[in-house]
This record gives structure tokens, sequence and C-alpha cells, in this order.
């Protein structure tokens, strides 16, 4: 069946289950003790009701008036709930009773009156109040009774008395036996069960709703939501989100779900934009071979006509027309192949200002259209740099675009400084030989870090030893630790190959004072660092010395829309894009990774509403 | 192989066979044509040429798989190779595999008539030189260096001991240029790539011949006694016949699609 398979219903089920046995026990020792305590209150009347009717007979036995005897237990049997009061002599022979019918009539020994005393061979001669009653049924339809038997035992007054009915040697005399019917007590009982199965119908119908509501708003609507989610994602509408504001696990759940959905059309895109651009270079490569063929037609037959014509001037200067145009198409075309080509960096001496002016040439019409002031503010003794001009070349125009499209029609400035600067070698320079004192060279080559290949050391600290891989920039802290250490634990260091100290034990660092390491640079001096564990104190005298590295620095500003601060820190990410469709989403990835491989720096200040500014360092000489 | 052809021309395109068999003979060279590798190489069985233009870009086998077919069956026939795909790297590798000259699509009339000019010649030399016993030309090639790289039989180029490099043409291209006119040279602080034009040699008809250039790198230096005695680049090509010296922009990489002169020898 459908219903069961649901959690809602099997939630219910369960939790009905468990509220029915729970409340069973608890019903069960309940009316067990409301009904013992019944029990008892009737047991301590019916024995005081015995007492009584024994002490008021007592003067009557003596006299033996046996009509008053009889008359008294008569009165006192027509209180409700009194089956019937009897009197049986030691011999078990009813000699009172309330029912006339009983008179005379003997008892056994194993009968429900007298099997309290007579139970052992022996029979008792006292009996404990406690022991005087006894809870049967008469037979087996009818409602239980109470019985209560009191043992008249002989006293001095009864042997004395003037009918020497008794002798002085008899303990017991006789019994009063009292029975009590037990009807009102059970009715009692069986209310209290009807209640309490009343109670747990009750509260398992309760439970029930409240667990259908809470079902409902906590699993059921979620869960649908995230099943159409899914299902949205399936026909593959990948912009559909859930935006749940639950805290829960499935708000998690759909967060992470939400996450899923745009990690997963972001892979989409990547797809789809590596397999456009794959398209572009084939289509480009195809266009290309495709329309060269026909050129060389054009070309070969008007340039063999040109020759022929050599006598008619007219005719001459219009199939130098022809040739020339021909000739520009080749070079369009050309373009079209340079441009699809995965080209491998072609690395020349690239002057600056140049490649911007180049670059310039091309977007002219676009800057005047938009109605857009350039300011050029060139430094006229920044050297040339060694850079791949073609790419410098995308770098420029990609930014220059992008700083057009932020301006908008409405016009604005661009303005383009370059100028030399320096930058300390303290976080740029690239270590790239080190060893121990015994000449082992340090260098691990397989674990590399930031692309390049780290400095392996052997680590000890108080409690393990493992490894440390350096970070080979001189200045940048990217260590991999290869075990753990406790913050400002100092690590001795090692060789990995020989196992000689690092440590030099006459130096400490000038900032915490603990113990230095020391690398040798073949050539070029050594690196000192400190051995706290996240001390970053480092020093390389050689270089520091030969004084800062020269960079050339290009700032592109725009007075254009600007980014939103919180979208900074993406946009070098791949297919990130603010410009929606139009945008590929590839530009500032690209820039970013050819600004990389030529061991530059880029990085992007913007204000919203005022303007964007890109600032671009590139090493004059990167190898 | 009764039958004797200057040029064999092999393109999958008619326009282009056509366009090329005009050039071809107004030059006065007897012609065949194929329009595919295939084809072509049946024709080279039962006839022989002195010349053979072959596209790259050709469907089943290409401009590529054809040369080395005729590597290995040792047609001596010297080949140059044409597409419209013309990039640096197929530039390089159309002269690394062994043709004699690489010409991209669209060319023109003259463009096409020197490097016919230059096939027939090498084609003259190379025949002088593998039939022996006809000595009385007294015709001979100075061979390049070892230890120097070549591209093709175009350029060649000597690693210096500063790290920079020496460039200049084989004595092979400039026999098959003939009498030279002259050369056009660039200039200092201009940079060259592999597999582009960095020379051009005019012959005496004032036909342009184009040197592909084996290496990348800036030029620093341009030897100005050749600019003041063209000669001097026929009497010693080797040495004192350079033409640019270079600061190489990645030597390693490029290398590897030369040729050692050590191996010629």
């Amino acid at each position: 069946m459908k219903i069961f398979k649901k959690i809602g219903t099997r939630l219910i089920l369960a939790v009905s289950f468990t509220v029915i046995i729970i409340i069973g026990v608890f019903a069960y020792f309940n009316i067990e003790s409301h009904s013992n305590n019944l029990i008892s209150e009737v047991e301590r009347h019916a024995n005081q009701l015995s007492e009584t009717v024994k002490n008021t007979m007592q003067f009557d036995m003596l006299l033996n008036n046996r009509e008053h005897i009889a008359r008294v237990i008569k009165t006192v049997a027509k209180e409700d709930g009194i089956k019937y009061i009897r009197i049986l002599n030691k011999k078990g022979e009813i000699i009172y009773s309330t029912d006339s019918t009983q008179l005379g009539l003997m008892l056994d020994k194993k009968a429900e009156s007298c099997y309290a005393c007579h139970s052992e061979n022996e029979p008792l001669q006292k009996l404990s109040i406690n022991e005087r009653t006894r809870i049967f049924k008469l037979n087996s339809d009818s409602s239980s009774t109470l019985g209560v038997i009191n043992p008249i035992y002989n006293e001095q007054s009864c042997w004395n008395a003037d009918c020497h009915a008794h002798s002085s040697e008899q303990t017991v005399l006789g019994v009063l036996d009292i029975t009590v019917d037990l009807k009102e007590v059970e009715r009692l009982t069986n209310n209290s069960k009807r209640d309490v199965a009343l109670f747990a119908l009750i509260a398992i119908v309760v439970i029930a709703i409240i667990l259908r509501v809470l079902v409902k708003i906590l699993i059921q609507k979620p869960v649908r939501e995230l099943l159409q989610a899914t299902n949205y994602v399936a026909v593959g509408n990948l912009s559909h989100r859930i935006n749940s504001s639950r805290k829960d696990e499935i708000g998690k759940l759909a967060d992470s779900f939400d996450n899923m959905t745009v990690k997963l059309a972001e892979a989409r895109m990547q797809l789809f934009q590596s397999d456009k651009m794959a398209s572009i270079g084939r289509l480009a490569a195809g266009v290309a071979h495709e329309i060269n063929n026909p050129l060389t037609g054009v070309l070969t037959y008007s340039s063999f006509l040109l020759k022929r014509v050599k006598n008619n001037p007219e005719m001459k200067a219009d199939l130098e027309v022809i040739v020339r145009e021909t000739k520009r198409s080749r070079e369009i075309v050309k373009g079209l192949l340079d441009f699809s080509r995965q080209s491998t960096p072609k690395k020349g001496t690239v002057e600056i200002a140049e490649v911007i002016d180049n670059t310039l040439a091309v977007i002219s019409n676009q800057l005047k259209i938009n109605h857009i002031i350039l300011e050029k503010k060139y430094d006229k003794k920044i050297p040339q740099i060694m850079a791949d001009a073609n790419q410098i070349q995308q770098v420029f125009l990609n930014l220059l675009i992008n700083a057009i499209d932020a301006i908008g029609k409405t016009g604005g400035t661009i303005s383009i400084t370059t100028k030399e600067i320096f930058l300390s070698p303290y976080g740029t320079f690239q270590i790239r030989n080190a060893m121990c004192p015994n000449s082992h060279s340090l260098m691990d080559e397989k674990h590399k870090i930031d692309g390049f290949p780290s400095i392996k050391l052997k680590a000890k600290s108080s409690q393990n030893e493992g490894f440390i891989n350096l970070d080979p920039i001189y200045g940048k802290h990217q260590h991999h630790y290869g075990i753990q250490f406790k913050e400002n634990e100092i690590i001795n260091l090692f060789c990995p190959q020989c196992g000689v100290s690092l440590l030099d034990e006459n130096k400490k660092s000038p900032t915490c004072g603990a113990p230095v390491y020391n690398l040798i640079i073949p050539d070029n001096g050594k690196v000192e660092g400190c051995t706290r564990f996240n001390c970053h104190w480092q020093k390389w005298d050689a270089v520091d010395s030969a004084g800062d590295i020269n960079f050339v620095e290009i700032k592109i500003s725009d007075t254009g829309s600007g980014i939103d601060p919180k979208f900074l820190n993406k946009i070098f990410e791949p297919f990130y894009s603010t410009k929606g469709q139009q945008g590929t989403g590839l530009g500032l990835s690209v820039i970013w990774g050819i600004i990389n491989n030529h061991k530059g720096k880029i990085s992007v200040d913007s204000t919203l509403n005022e303007g964007t500014t890109f600032t671009i360092h590139l090493p004059v000489c990167y190898e | 192989m009764s039958k004797k052809y200057d040029i064999l021309i092999i393109d999958d395109e008619e326009v282009i066979i056509n366009a090329i068999n005009m050039i071809a003979k107004f030059n006065e060279y007897t012609t065949a044509s194929a329009t595919n590798a295939t084809e072509a190489l049946t024709l080279l069985d039962e006839t022989s040429f002195n010349l053979i233009i072959t596209d790259i870009m050709m469907p089943k086998m290409d401009g590529f798989q054809f040369l080395e077919i005729v590597n290995r069956k040792k047609i001596k026939t010297p080949v140059i190779m044409t597409t419209g795909y013309s990039t640096l790297e197929n530039a390089v590798k159309a002269l690394n595999c062994g043709a004699i000259a690489f010409v991209p699509k669209p060319f023109t009339f003259e463009e096409l008539t020197s490097v016919f000019k230059r096939g027939i010649e090498y084609s003259k030399i190379s025949n002088k030189l593998f039939s022996r016993g006809n000595s009385d030309d007294l015709l001979s090639i100075i061979p390049c260096p070892p230890k120097y790289y070549r591209l093709g039989f175009d350029s060649w180029m000597n690693e210096e001991f500063e790290g920079t490099v020496k460039i200049g043409v084989t004595d092979l291209f400039l026999n098959s240029v003939g009498s030279l006119d002259n050369i056009d040279l660039m200039s200092v602080d201009e940079n060259i790539y592999q597999g582009n034009s960095v020379l051009k040699v005019v012959d005496s008809d004032e036909y342009i011949h184009q040197v592909l250039s084996p290496i990348s790198g800036k030029i620093v230096s341009v030897n100005e006694k050749v600019l003041e005695n063209i000669n001097l680049l026929a009497k010693d090509p080797y040495f004192d016949g350079w033409i640019y010296t270079i600061i190489p922009f990645s030597l390693k990489a490029e290398i590897n699609n030369l040729t050692s002169c050590s191996s010629d020898i």
C-alpha cells in the first residue's frame, strides 16, 4: 500500500505503537495499585465490621441468646455489599447464617472459610489480621467476593458461664465468617481501565495529528521542493535555486543542493566555453584554409594578368588594385589564423608604449563612438621588457575593451600610465638552489609550491619528526608541513640526506630570539630564517644587497561603472563575467594567466560608480 | 621512364592546379598534375620530374605523408610545399622534413615563379651532385660545418660562446638562387621568429627569394660586410658570410625542429 511507504505514516505508526506500550504499562501498574487500595479499604472495613459483630455478640453468646444473635447478624448483613454473615462452630457446622438455607450445613476443612487455619495438618491456633481475608469467586461467572473469617477464641468468661457449654481446654470456639461482595470495586477498576484506554486513544489521535502537521511542515514540504528542484535540474534548468531559509539538516541539504547546481552550471558553462573556443579555433582554421584557396586563384590570375598588360596603363592600374586588395585579404586571413592557433608564447623584447599604442589603434573607433577622452602618461625612460608582444597586446586589448564597456555611451576618461618601479626581492625572488653544509642539494623537484620546486628539510620537534617543504620564494611563507607543530614551537632542521643540523647555534632571530637555520645558496650567499613555528623572519643578504628588482608598472584607469566590492576577488576566476550573456568570462582569467606566465602581477582597485583601475607589474627581465 | 616533365603539381582543387599550371607554362616548364597524393605516387613511378609542388591539406593522404613516402622511396626530386593553412609550425615542419621551400597560399605570380626557378635550379644541382663521373663541371657545394644546425636547406644557426647565435644562409640555397643581385636585411633590435622570412635575396632576374629563420630571437647585430660585398655570402657562407647575430628566445625548444649538420657528413 502506497500510504505505508510514506515517511509520515511510518512515523505515526511507530509513535502510536510506542504510546500504546507506554500508556499500557503505566495503566497496568496504576490500575493495579488503585484496585489494591480499594480492596484493602474494603478489607479493613470488613475486618472492622467483623470485630464489631463479634464484640456485639459476645454478651449474647454468654447468655446463649441465640435469637438475638441471629437478629444482629441479619441487621448487620443488610448493609450494602455484604453477602452473608455466618458463624461456624468448631466442628464446621454453620450454626448462624443470614442465609437460612445454609443453617446446619457442615463445611469441611477445605472450604473457603476454613482453609486459612486448616491448610496445615495441625490447625492454627491464632490467625493474624492479614491472614483472615481471602478473595474468591463463588462460581466462575459471578463477581469476586471477599471473605473475612474471625476466629472466636475461648475466654475465661466462656468456660465460667452458667451454660458450661465450653470447657477451658478449647482454644477456638468457632468462626465468624463475613463475605463481602467486591462488585463495586470491580466496577471502579473497570471504569479506570476504560478511562485509561480512552486516554490512550485520544493521546494517539492527538500525537498523530501533531506529527502529521510537523512532518508536513518540516519534512514533506522541503522534500517536495528538493524533489522538484532535482526535476528542474534533470531537465537542464540549472538556474533554479531552492533558497531555503532553514537552518536545520534539510536547510543544509537545500543549500548544498543549490551549491551543487551552481557548480554544475559553472562546469557546463566551462565545457560550453571551451567547446566554443575550440569551435572558433577550428572554424577560423577552416575558414582560413577555405578562403585561401579561392584567393590563390584570384591572386595568381590577377598577378599573371598584371604581368601581361604592361603596355596598357589603364588596365594595369585596375589590376594593381585587385592584386593589392587580394594581398590585403591574405593578411586578414593570416590574422585569423594567428588568432585561432594555440600560439606558444614568443618572447621577445617589447616596448610597452609601442604595444599600448598598437592596441589603441585597434580600438580608436570605439573610443570615438563612446566619447572617451584618452589620457596617456607614458614614462619615456622605461626599459624594454622580455615578453610576448602579442600576448601583452591581448592583455591591453581586453582591459581597454572592458574599460570602454564600463564607461558605456555616456562618455568618460581612460587614462594609461606607465612607469618603472623597483620592488624588493623579499616576497618575489625565487630560491633556485639550496644546499646543506655538506653540499647536498635540498631542492625537491617533485614537491612544487606554486609551481616552483620546494626546499625539503628534515624536521624534528619535541614530539615527532618528519619533513617540511619550504616555499622557494624568498620571504613568502607557504610552507608545507609534513608533521604537526604546536604554536611557537622551535623546529630543529636537518639535511634529509646526511642529517647534518642546519641550525646556527650562535645566531638568534632578531624578531623572537629563537635559533636560526642556514641554507647555503651556491654562488649567492645564504638564506637565514627563524626556526620558531610561526615566526616568519627570513633574510638573504646577497639578494637584499643587490637591490630591488625593476618592474614596469602599467595602470589602466577608467571612469566607468566600477565593480561591486563583493565581486572584486572573483573577477580573475575563469568564466566569471559581469557582462551576462555578452561576455565569455574568459577575458580576465586569460589576462591573469598571461601576466602570471610573465612572472608579473595584476591587481584591481575599483569604486562603484566611480571607476576601476587595473595595475600590472611586469618584470623587466624575467629569466 | 620514357617521359620527363619539369613540374608535378599536386592539389585537391582544380582551380589551384590551373593557376599553378598557367604560371609554370608561362615560364616554359612542362607540367603534369594529380588531384591527390596516391595518384601522384603512381605518376612518379612511371614518369620522372624535376620538381614537385604539393598542397599539404588534402583528403586521405596529406602533403607530409606524401613527402615521407617520397623520401622513403629515395626519389631525389625536390619538393615545394604549399598550403592555405600557413602557420609557422607548418613552415618549419615542411623544411625540416626535406621540402626545399614552403609557399603559403595565396601566392602571386612572382612569388611562385621565383620558387619554381630556385626549385628547378636545385634539381639541376642535385642531379649533378648525384651523377658521379661527370666531374667536368667542378661543381662543389660547401657542406654545413659540424655543430651547426640548419632549417632544411634554407638557413643555418651556430651557438657562440657568449650565448648569442649566428645565423646565415646555406650554400645550397645560394647556389640554387644563382647570381645574386641584392639582399634585403632586417635591422638591429627587430625580433625574428623561427619559420618566418628573415632575409630576402634578389637574383639577377629580380626575383625575390625568401629565407626562413632557423631560430627565434632578437637581432643584436647585422653583418655589414655582406651588405658591402654581396659575394662574401657565396664565398664563405658559413663563417664570414653570416647574416645576423641574435639573442635567442627559446633555443632549447626550437633546436628540436632543426637538423644537426654533424649528421650530414
